[in-house]
């Protein structure tokens, strides 16, 4: 029973535990035969410990709001206090004390998220000694979590801040079929990695479809299952893995009802790959799926309700144009790039259109970056998109765009409950930007994450120099 | 010698011109009306301009103007006119799929000579890449080799986007050689910067004229004996002292020591010298515009993504502009080369004048390559490489409505633009499972 202490859980957890809890209670009695401590996995063992910086009641007054969910406000105002969105309208009176901020011609909206950053994984500078993101060697790490990896001081988080950015998914590489845990953060600075998480996100899970795993497991004359070298060699160690881990859960579900049926018994051995996938399988850990080809992306939608979870996301999804009425009836966003394409074969066929057309499919579109210099400007990668979109006729409002920078990201991560939209009681994750941010000429003037100021164009002490930066030349340069 | 041969093809591509290109369709008069062109990079600027092209080129470019008989009218109300604009470095046409695709050409890392390589054998006019940037407003590009054996990269050239041949693509080869004095190529070649400078400078010194008689104007001895003819690289070396027009040096360089060198080597063996990559460039914007080396840049670097580069800011465009060095842009890399206009947007909002931003994607980069005799503005006698544009060219939620190359106007359609046709409707079958 002391074990179940150091237990915490997400709800969904809590009340299984519970559960078990009451079986136990039930089945304890004096007749018992003396039972060994409940063994169970602390689900959370590098727990958060962000602490939301210093913040002020700030009322933004006379600006452009989108809320991203769709709706857009001449003349806006937004409130934020202790931490969270107050409220959002265009006649609201603010405490007094409250710093008042007119951004007259200027454009407020909720922090962009990206879902698909390696930044920490493979910081800057990127040398040898940074290449912290691909576990090769074992075509399935679902063991390793990209957090382990996650060095604070890439001056990339401090860039990302400057384009707008509150929060991120880290992840690992794609060389592997299932390439570890991601994590997703706040952009904040962090001494170590567990103050830049953000608190109560669901883990994430990398997988890789396609060329990646092949090319680098690829060498032909070993067992397909250790080293797939075609896309049907991948397929067999996704499925396999599945099979693996629906394994390890039936063999921990009969521990629990073994327990609380009274019974001494041993715990099946931890096996840190099978706790992830047998995450997944519970419902607990998003997939998030670098996917390229819609054929690919279709034996993966097969393979999800073959083993019965859900794929949260298909990252970087160049075909999925081709698809986007499949992706739409099976609940899969598509994350994805405005224009990269073609330097290779599964990104050949890449259209400029993608992400207009996903959208127009009624699917879930997120633009993502997958790259420390296109985090910076995602806002222009959300504008080229509507733009190429709106030329062929896909009319679509920079109001109903702006989802694709948060809340589709926040959908995908399960955190749109907490940010994502300007909405009274949520995280104040914010950006001020000096115009219209569909326009290349704009700047975040100003980055908010849970009402605290994490960048300041007008600002030096609120632009972020990473340790790494102190001491050498560009020091606390305008970037 | 060599640029008035090359001259002479790119003027041989604009006779040719007049006949057919890729497109299929017939080189004609055509006056663009009522928008508002920018006739001098981005300066020049004229309302209501009448823009008259030929295939021979720039007829003229008149606010109001009439438009003359036989023209066939372009109707660009509301919208602007630019001269078409040049990637200053890109390997555009040499290669297909960068990764486990086909042969990329441009990484000629078993060659055997690095200073030899010439374009002209690895350009292919059909690559789908070259309509996907073309389209985009994109119509000229230096193309070049990404490695080779050694830090010799190659002779590269200045292709128009327009052509349905190697002759008609190429307008200028042979327009610089390309030496590579970076971190990477230090590591890879001597493995240290002393190791790598030491075998460039023997190369020079070799190549370098030698002087016919000593101070005191006597014949030196030995002078008789018949020099050895030079072949191969050492024969192209030779060039970069030519007199009239030397072949220019283009060299990456990061580090601002490294930057440094470049520069002494200009002063040392008065060659003439483009720095590229240049990350740390605006550190020493002065020196560079003192010794009159332009400077080629991807305006959107600003991460410390090596040693050599750690003062990356994006704030290097405007920076070495307003210090007076001729400055042009590089694209993230080749498949996204259309990508360079948005850069040239983004080194605006970093401070660069607008009409400095443009000058870069046009007239800078022609000068820096020795075609703005050819190319760059919309001056009468110039070719028409003229871009219609749904508003300001550096935005990115415009884009080109019209494009024209050598005065042939292109199709806006490409690989890409034909998959987005297919499948803007979904072909779904009825009896589709959810």
């Amino acid at each position: 029973m002391k074990k179940r202490m150091m237990l915490t859980g997400t709800g969904a957890r809590s009340a299984m535990l519970a559960t078990v809890l009451t079986t136990v209670l039930v089945a304890c009695g004096p007749s018992d035969t003396a039972q060994d401590g409940f063994v169970d996995i602390n689900r959370d063992p590098f727990p958060s410990s962000y602490t939301p910086l210093a913040s002020e009641t700030t009322l933004i007054v006379n600006a452009t709001v989108l809320d991203g969910k769709g709706g857009m406000i001449e003349g806006g105002s937004v409130l934020m206090d202790g931490g969270k969105i107050k409220q959002v309208g265009t006649d609201i009176t603010a405490p007094d004390g409250t710093r008042v901020i007119d951004a007259s011609g200027r454009w407020v909206t909720p922090g962009i998220i990206d879902v698909h950053s390696h930044l920490g994984v493979y910081a800057s500078p990127g040398t040898q000694s940074h290449s912290d993101g691909n576990e090769v060697g074992d075509p399935v790490t679902a063991g390793v979590w990209a957090e382990h990896s996650l060095w604070p001081q890439d001056p990339g988080f401090g860039r990302a801040a400057a384009g707008g950015v509150t929060a991120m998914q880290l992840l690992p590489g794609s060389a592997n079929l299932v390439g570890g845990r991601s994590v997703t953060i706040k952009n904040v600075p962090g001494r170590v990695a567990q103050d830049m998480k953000f608190p109560d996100a669901p883990y994430g899970m990398k997988m890789a479809c396609g060329e990646n795993p092949k090319r680098v497991y690829g060498g032909g004359n070993n067992n397909v299952l250790a080293r797939p070298s075609t896309r049907m060699g991948n397929v067999h160690g996704y499925r396999q893995a599945w099979a693996d881990a629906q394994d390890y859960q039936r063999r921990w579900n009969k521990y629990e009802r073994d327990y609380a049926a009274g019974k001494d018994v041993l715990p099946p051995k931890r096996n840190l790959r099978l706790d992830t996938l047998a995450g997944v399988l519970r419902g607990e850990i998003k997939v998030h799926m670098h996917c390229y080809r819609a054929d690919d992306m279709g034996t993966m939608l097969d393979v999800m309700k073959e083993f019965n979870y859900q794929i949260a996301s298909f990252q970087h999804a160049v075909e999925s144009y081709k698809i986007a009425d499949k992706l739409a009836d099976n609940g899969v966003c598509s994350a994805m790039w405005a224009d990269w394409y073609g330097f290779k074969m599964e990104a050949y066929d890449g259209i400029r259109e993608n992400i207009p057309f996903v959208h127009k499919a009624g699917a879930c579109a997120i633009v993502h970056s997958d790259s420390s210099s296109g985090i910076q400007r995602l806002n222009q990668e959300a504008a080229k998109a509507l733009a190429d979109g709106r030329k062929v006729g896909v009319d679509i409002s920079k109001a109903d765009a702006w989802q694709w920078l948060s809340l589709n990201p926040a959908k995908s991560l399960g955190i749109d409950g907490m940010t994502g939209t300007l909405e009274a009681g949520k995280n104040a994750d914010v950006v001020l930007w000096s115009a219209d941010p569909f326009s290349v000429y704009a700047k975040a003037d100003m980055t908010f994450v849970d009402g605290a100021v994490v960048h300041d164009r007008a600002d030096p002490s609120k632009q972020r120099v990473a340790d790494f930066e102190l001491g050498h030349v560009g020091e606390g340069d305008v970037k | 010698m060599k640029m008035i041969k090359s001259l002479c093809t790119g003027i041989a591509a604009i006779a040719l011109a007049g006949t057919v290109l890729s497109s299929g369709t017939w080189a004609e008069d055509v006056a663009i009306i009522g928008g508002t062109a920018f006739t001098n990079g981005g300066k020049g600027k004229v309302e209501n301009a009448t823009v008259l092209i030929s295939s021979s080129g720039i007829v003229s470019v008149v606010s109001g103007g009439p438009v003359p008989e036989g023209y066939r009218t372009v109707d660009a109300s509301g919208k602007w006119v630019t001269a078409g604009f040049m990637v200053a470095g890109s390997s555009l046409g040499l290669g297909e799929v960068s990764l486990s695709g086909d042969n990329n050409d441009a990484r000629a890392d078993k060659a055997k000579d690095g200073i030899v390589l010439d374009v002209a054998y690895s350009l292919n006019p059909n690559n789908a890449i070259i309509a996907n940037t073309r389209i985009e407003g994109v119509t000229r590009a230096v193309t070049q080799f990404s490695r080779s054996k050694d830090n010799w990269i190659g002779l590269g050239a200045i292709i128009q986007l327009g052509g349905d041949s190697v002759d008609k693509m190429i307008t200028h080869n042979k327009t610089f050689l390309h030496l590579d004095v970076d971190e990477g190529a230090a590591r890879s070649n001597g493995g240290s910067r002393s190791a790598m400078w030491a075998e460039v400078i023997k190369k020079l010194d070799d190549a370098k004229p030698k002087p016919k008689s000593n101070e005191n104007g006597e014949k030196k001895e030995g002078d008789n004996k018949k020099p050895k003819e030079k072949k191969g690289g050492d024969k192209i070396l030779v060039e970069l002292f030519a007199d009239g027009l030397p072949l220019p040096l283009q060299v990456n360089a990061h580090r601002v020591s490294d930057i440094r060198q470049a520069i002494k080597l200009k002063k040392k063996y008065g060659i003439h010298v483009i720095l590229t990559g240049a990350r740390e460039a605006w550190m020493v914007a002065d020196e560079l515009a003192a010794a009159d080396i332009p400077v080629l840049i991807d305006p959107l670097d600003n991460l410390p993504s090596r040693f050599d580069m750690l003062a990356s800011t994006s704030a290097s465009a405007a920076r070495l502009h307003a210090a007076g060095v001729k400055v042009a842009f590089l694209p993230p890399d080749t498949l996204n080369a259309r990508l360079v206009v948005q850069s040239a947007g983004n080194a605006v909002a970093m401070g660069m004048p607008w009409e400095a931003a443009v000058d870069a994607l046009t007239v800078n980069a022609a000068e820096i390559f020795g075609v703005s005799d050819h190319y760059g503005t919309l001056a009468e006698g110039k070719v028409a490489d003229v871009v219609v544009w749904d508003g300001d060219p550096l935005e990115v939620m415009t884009s080109p409505d019209h494009v024209f190359i050598q005065g042939e106007e292109i199709p806006l359609v490409s690989r890409q633009t034909k998959l987005r046709d297919r499948y803007k409707e979904i072909p779904r079958a009825p009896g589709l499972k959810k």
